[in-house]
């Protein structure tokens, strides 16, 4: 049977932890409007070409109220999960009100305040490269640098304490994996999260400091052009989760790409000015991003000639059109100085990924520290024994040995 | 060449500044695009075309002279 016909199982199960699996190229080509079936066993649609995702993406008709009562839920948790809980509905979806929201917490991550933190990012980067060279390789880059460096970040923006970072960590994780946890669990771990949230919140009320919930608590209320106590908290909440598993995974997910092939690990050493292009085609090129985005229909409409009716939730796949031979030339190699990179690994419209400066620097300060430090870095495993994380929204490698 | 920005559109990803820093900024309060440089000099012009092909919410135009 072709893809057109057969409903996919979704996420489409991949062998090797950095390839894209085939489906992807047979489906751009021949089903750019697949069936699939969620891991909640309920029926989406997939887009995997590059124009139909980030045009869905820029679409305010497909929005993101998976808690609909006829949307699809990702996965068999009752309130199926991150996107569909009640939580997530709070942060407002579309027009003025969403605009607001993203602008009052936008300002805390422009370009400059980004690169204003480039010398503490380093000094962090180099704390843990330190640490992990003293244990001795070979090392886990992963858990050693890739999940401590935007843990410890992000916590500083948002004023909590880094010690806490193994309860973020499980709370995240409970928020961001779709099979690994039951319902219990999942609602167990988020009333938690709220409550460490609230109680934060009350302290800064009481006495505020310089971080970001700080200012958003002195914005005042809705009434006051700010935001209401209830979105102060899960803003709070959405951004320690996106701050943890997404940049943490990326790094891991990176330097294995760039290591599996070392030449080009080389290439970055004799040129290190094409860090900044070399991260844009990492994020390009990862093909273990994740769930993709899910967006729910709420008037018919037409997608790659496909009429979709009301009701229809649609799943981005950004990392399969990033693949997308009609959107990049020779889209399956890695070319560490493509320009422009217009790829959608942070989507694409008014939503798309409002930590991405953050994001970025990130990545281009661990990979400039990492090729100053540790220039003889190499994977201490055949690149065929990394392994995937599985049933996570966010995807990443389970370790990522190294020596140097 | 010329450049125009719609502030409506922009989402504040950053990526103009990051790339074109003498031609963008963001404004501090909302981190929306601020048009530094509206007629660009020639030897930013390659950093420009960059900024507007990759921007996420397509919020930068660029004119090139006919």
């Amino acid at each position: 049977m072709s893809v057109n016909e057969r409903v996919l199982s979704y996420p489409i199960p991949v062998e090797a932890a950095l390839e894209p699996p085939a489906e992807w190229a047979e489906l751009r080509g021949a089903c750019p409007v697949a069936h699939v079936t969620l891991p909640s066993g309920d029926r989406a649609r997939l887009l995997t070409r590059y124009e139909d995702v980030k045009q869905v993406l820029a679409d305010p008709r497909f929005t993101r109220l998976l808690n609909a009562p006829d949307a699809a839920r990702l996965s068999d948790t009752e309130d199926g999960g991150l996107f569909g809980s009640e939580m997530a509905a709070i942060i407002p979806d579309s027009g003025e009100e969403h605009q607001r929201w993203r602008r009052l917490v936008g300002r805390w991550f422009t370009a400059k305040r980004m690169s204003a933190l480039r010398p503490a990012m380093a000094r962090i980067a180099e704390d843990l490269i330190d640490e992990m060279v003293e244990r001795g390789a070979p090392g886990d880059l992963k858990a050693s640098l890739g999940f401590p460096l935007p843990v410890y970040v992000i916590c500083d923006m948002l004023g909590v304490p880094a010690a806490d970072r193994e309860r973020f960590s499980y709370w995240s994780d409970t928020l961001l994996n779709l099979t690994r946890y039951g319902k219990e669990e999942v609602e167990a771990a988020q009333a938690e999260f709220f409550q460490y949230m609230s109680d934060h919140l009350a302290a800064r009320r009481a006495a505020p400091g310089e971080d970001l919930l700080s200012e958003l608590i002195a914005a005042g209320g809705p009434e006051e052009g700010g935001l209401s106590d209830i979105q102060i908290l899960v803003t709070g909440m959405a951004l320690l989760v996106a701050g943890h598993e997404t940049t943490a995974n990326m790094i891991g997910k990176m330097v294995s790409m760039l290591l599996a092939d070392r030449s080009r690990w080389e290439r970055l050493l004799a040129d290190p000015a094409l860090v900044r292009t070399a991260v844009e085609e990492s994020l390009r090129m990862d093909a273990n991003s994740g769930f993709g985005l899910p967006r729910y229909l709420k008037e018919e409409t037409e997608v790659a000639g496909t009429s979709l009716p009301r009701g229809t939730t649609v799943i981005c796949s950004m990392a399969a059109a990033n693949r997308d031979e009609g959107a990049f030339e020779a889209a399956d190699r890695m070319d560490l100085s493509r320009s422009p990179n217009p790829h959608l690994a942070f989507g694409a419209g008014a939503h798309s990924c409002l930590g991405q400066a953050l994001a970025r620097t990130e990545l281009q300060v661990v990979l400039e520290v990492l090729l100053r430090r540790l220039p003889g870095l190499e994977l201490a495993v055949p690149v065929e024994e990394l392994r995937r994380v599985e049933g996570l929204a966010v995807g990443g490698l389970q370790t990522v040995p190294v020596r140097w | 060449m010329k450049v125009v920005v719609d502030e409506d559109k922009c989402c504040g990803a950053g990526q103009c500044v990051l790339i074109a820093p003498e031609v963008f900024d963001q404004r501090e309060d909302d981190g929306i695009v601020v048009l530094l440089e509206p007629e660009p000099a020639v030897e930013l012009h390659g950093q420009v075309r960059e900024a507007a092909a990759v921007c996420p919410a397509a919020a930068i135009e660029v004119v090139e002279p006919a």
